[in-house]
């Protein structure tokens, strides 16, 4: 059987002369507008640079779900500008279909509880 | 961080567990330019009548709510298990 293709083509990147405020907001609008499930994370998915990201990857990867990933450790402009844009305190940050999920915590709960694989089955997410 | 909780959530259970440790050396990344490593990880278990009724996400917006001048500062990370009365 043919191994699947990688789970997370899509990696964003900031611009780097994208500092204001508007930019960063525009940009990180962009990405969840753009992608049905978009992780906001340090690092990278193969490797993360913190416990808490590399946990939700895990989640994700284990579901099965695509996934776009923003290394917020890129700009400190990116990685203020995702706190302010969900009013929420840390990293990682999950959002499907444009909605603020929920972070790490709360990701684990949701899969532990089988709600978040029955979110992204109702958002048409999963491969049937 | 225990008398703001305690203030503002009159929590039936309330367990925090200072982490840093264990995460030592990891921390400091993305903070590279302040030289130092001093950022905290806690995990907190609260257990209160607020939460009743609402989803994860609300009940994490009210402590993180309580908590918003210290998440700024001194706390990295913060590993949450916010539970209403009677849940486990």
């Amino acid at each position: 059987m043919l191994t699947e293709g990688p789970v997370w083509p899509l990696t964003w990147n900031l611009p780097m002369s994208e500092t204001l405020d508007a930019d960063v907001h525009a940009f990180i609008d962009k990405a969840v507008k753009d992608n049905p499930v978009v992780l906001f994370m340090k690092g990278v998915p193969d490797q993360p640079a913190c416990g808490f990201s590399a946990v939700t990857v895990q989640i994700l990867d284990q579901i099965g779900v695509d996934f776009a990933a923003v290394n917020i450790l890129q700009s400190d402009a990116l990685r203020q500008g995702i706190k302010a844009y969900s009013d929420w305190p840390t990293i990682p940050q999950l959002y499907v279909k444009g909605e603020f999920i929920g972070g790490c915590d709360i990701i684990r709960e949701m899969y532990q509880s089988g709600e978040l694989k029955s979110l992204f089955a109702e958002q048409g997410l999963l491969p049937a | 961080m225990r008398d703001v909780l305690q203030a503002g959530l009159s929590p039936t259970r309330l367990e925090i567990t200072d982490e840093s440790a264990l995460h030592a050396g990891h921390s400091a990344m993305g903070h590279k330019a302040s030289g130092e490593d001093v950022e905290s990880h806690f995990r907190v278990v609260i257990e209160a009548a607020a939460f009743a009724g609402l989803r994860p996400l609300a009940r994490h917006r009210m402590v993180n709510a309580l908590l918003k001048s210290a998440l700024e500062t001194d706390i990295h990370a913060l590993s949450l298990k916010l539970l209403a009365p009677g849940e486990s």
